[in-house]
């Protein structure tokens, strides 16, 4: 009997979303010719398909509620499979050394086109950790981080034409720059409330995409500025093959920095205010820690990985203009922070990896890259908010002694 | 005099669709306090599928205004399924969870969105019929005034007296204060919050839709993007106005239309979308209430 409610119920959910789709999916007008073709076997798949995954999602739908219940019965808070793993010494060091030589030997061993498309996987790796800080720990949503990563590429670029300084100059000047633009649009706009910062930072990413493509005598409007040289390394004279693996070497140490700061930060007194202010901000201005101060360097910190981030892309594709920079990256970056799970170091690396490796190996794919990802987006909130990888939160022990307390 | 006047009928014009939209903003918002992203990408919807209606409907050889009538009420039908549809899957499942996480999702909706019309349909500009007739009476005022503007102020003012009707008087829209005031207290009096969460979202779409179809006539063309400005505008207007405030979207609305219109028929019109954002940010900066709204504070 149940069995048979569900083929009904999944029966008129696949009719109802074939009259959804239908004016669009199926027919397809000509304008200019005035003709119109029917494509009815695209409304036979939207049929099956849709009957066979609303089962899924109602199967999903029924774990989640047992899995709350379980968690309000006190069984929960365990660690997934992945944590325990990961916690475990015995697995976790010999992993690491892999990854380090993998890391290192893979310029050597793999085409040109795979370094290149790896260099790319990387910068998205330190953007996200830097969205991370700003989405992830503190909790504000940031809609125009790109607007940042153009701070840093373009002042590459155009401090390269004005003044002739290089990469390894513009490298802390661009993360600074990004860094005090951060400061700057965060002062006035920390104020608000979660989702108006949304908007405002998304108004903000697109002002300065608009700047840059109306701003001709600034900043070279759309054609974009080309030529930007790629870094060097002692006056050396490096060929094209060569400073890639170059620039792959410097992604790879940036990384590792952007964990080493990460992790330390994390830790500290200010990570952990930026996580109090995320669960609550009421109760966390209550023990007095300073809203404005602690989302401000939220703010920065994630701007400056971007103007890091910006940096290095200029270098590496040694063209930049402001299509690069438009608001679906900073959603892409968005993608990448909350799939792979927001807080956790580990969840964004791999969310990047993936996110930006996976469409470069599955070309039949690419078309619908973007639909995956934004299907993906509300799967990843309706079924795993904490997405691949959650962060794991921090026991902190009182290890005096409180004998009489637990006698 | 004739230039200020052609502003601002177009200010006008621009203000009646950015109501249109800015109201499902503000009355998802008043209830469930959720920026609905994806509701520009269901502007969007209506006016392809209004398009697409009139294309059949045309080779079929029907009446100008029959046709443009069905392809309004195609368009509003649809998109109200749409946005029922986005609510029951992508807000529904995360009603109790943290803010942040239905505000994700309604930026995936509204890319997915997006990304499903560009492939099922196409990334090119379609030309939109312009099927409003040519009013005789306005023949005088040709070069001021058109009469497809004549019909959005028209039908803006209708559907202004009608929502009010519909919110101030019906049992209908008198659950939707109590829910919009406070939810869990209208479940305990017997108010079906789920059914008065997805009619807000039927109605806030079948307005956008009407907007969509209205501006896509008087513009002559739409591709799968122009949600997104347009959504974003919206939303500055219901700032603007006071976000949760009906009439306060609709001054909102006015408001950014004309000076819109005004800044870039005096001053420049490179920057007219620099000018709309800059606008929001330094109404939320300064008064991040709006003109009607009233200040909340936070409670624990």
């Amino acid at each position: 009997m149940t069995a048979l409610n569900e083929i009904k119920k999944s029966l008129l959910v696949s009719i109802w979303f074939m009259f959804l789709t239908f004016p669009i999916m199926v027919i397809k007008v000509n304008t200019v010719e005035q003709t119109i073709s029917w494509r009815w076997n695209r409304l036979a798949a939207v049929g099956i398909g849709s009957f066979c995954l609303s089962f899924v999602w109602r199967y999903m739908l029924k774990r989640k509620e047992t899995g709350a219940k379980k968690t309000a019965l006190g069984n929960g808070g365990e660690l997934s499979a992945v944590q325990r793993l990961l916690q475990n010494p015995r697995f976790f060091k010999p992993a690491l050394l892999a990854t380090a030589v993998f890391a290192l030997i893979y310029p050597f061993y793999f085409s040109m086109y795979q370094v290149n498309i790896m260099t790319t996987a990387l910068i998205y790796v330190i953007l996200g950790l830097g969205l991370n800080i700003v989405v992830g720990l503190a909790g504000l949503l940031d809609l125009g981080y790109v607007a940042f990563y153009a701070v840093g590429a373009y002042s590459y670029a155009l401090l390269h034409i004005h003044f002739g300084l290089g990469f390894w100059a513009c490298l802390p000047i661009g993360a600074g720059l990004a860094m005090m633009f951060g400061i700057v649009l965060g002062f006035p706009v920390l104020r608000l409330r979660g989702d108006y910062l949304a908007i405002v930072t998304l108004g903000f990413g697109e002002i300065i995409r608009l700047i840059l493509e109306n701003w001709n005598a600034f900043s070279y409007g759309p054609s974009g500025i080309a030529n930007i040289p790629r870094p060097g390394l002692f006056g050396m004279h490096l060929t094209i093959h060569q400073s890639l693996i170059y620039i792959y070497f410097i992604m790879v140490a940036i990384v590792v920095f952007t964990i080493f700061v990460v992790r330390r930060l994390q830790d500290s007194r200010i990570g952990r205010a930026w996580i109090a202010l995320r669960e609550d901000e009421v109760a966390c201005q209550a023990t007095g820690i300073d809203k404005t101060k602690t989302k401000l360097s939220a703010f920065a910190l994630g701007a400056t990985w971007a103007g890091m981030g910006g940096v290095v892309f200029a270098a590496k594709t040694t063209f930049i203009n402001p299509a690069s920079f438009t608001i679906w990256e900073s959603v892409m970056i968005l993608c990448i922070v909350v799939l792979g799970g927001m807080g956790s170091i580990l969840g964004v690396i791999l969310g990047a990896l993936i996110l930006m490796l996976l469409p470069e190996y599955m070309r039949a794919f690419s078309e619908y890259r973007m639909l995956l990802f934004a299907a993906a987006l509300v799967v990843m909130m309706v079924f795993r908010p904490n997405g691949i990888i959650s962060a794991v939160r921090r026991n902190y022990e009182f290890k005096g002694t409180n004998e009489k307390e637990t006698a | 005099m004739d230039y200020f006047m052609e502003l601002f009928l177009g200010g006008l014009t621009r203000g009646s669709i950015y109501a249109l939209i800015a109201l499902g903003y503000t009355m998802v918002y008043g209830i469930i306090e959720l920026i609905n992203f994806a509701h520009g990408e269901i502007y969007m919807i209506g006016a392809f599928t209004a398009l697409i209606t009139i294309s059949v409907l045309t080779m079929l050889g029907l009446n100008k205004i029959a046709i443009l009538l069905i392809a309004a009420v195609a368009a509003i039908i649809y998109s109200s399924a749409y946005g029922y549809t986005a609510e029951k899957v992508a807000y529904k499942p995360l009603r109790s969870a943290p803010r942040l996480s239905p505000l994700i999702s309604a930026i995936g909706v509204s890319l997915f969105l997006q990304n499903y019309v560009l492939l099922a349909q196409t990334s090119d500009f379609l030309p939109f019929p312009n099927l409003i007739p040519q009013f005789k009476f306005l023949k005088a005022y040709g070069g001021i005034v058109q009469s497809s503007e004549i019909v959005i102020y028209v039908t803006t003012a209708i559907v202004l007296v009608i929502l009010t009707f519909l919110i101030k008087f019906t049992k209908l829209g008198k659950a939707m204060r109590a829910t919009a005031q406070d939810r869990d207290m209208a479940m305990l009096v017997g108010v079906n919050v789920d059914r008065v969460i997805s009619f807000t979202f039927v109605v806030g779409s079948a307005t956008a839709a009407l907007g969509g179809v209205l501006i896509a006539s008087h513009i002559g063309q739409i591709n799968f993007y122009i949600g997104f400005i347009a959504g974003i505008k919206a939303f500055v207007a219901a700032v603007l106005g006071g976000i949760g405030s009906m009439p306060g979207a609709v001054l909102g609305s006015l408001v950014l239309g004309w000076t819109e219109s005004f800044f870039t028929g005096y001053i420049s019109s490179d920057y007219e979308d620099v000018f709309a954002f800059l606008f929001l940010v330094l109404i939320l900066i300064f008064r991040p209430s709006g003109i009607l709204g009233r200040t909340d504070t936070d409670k624990v």
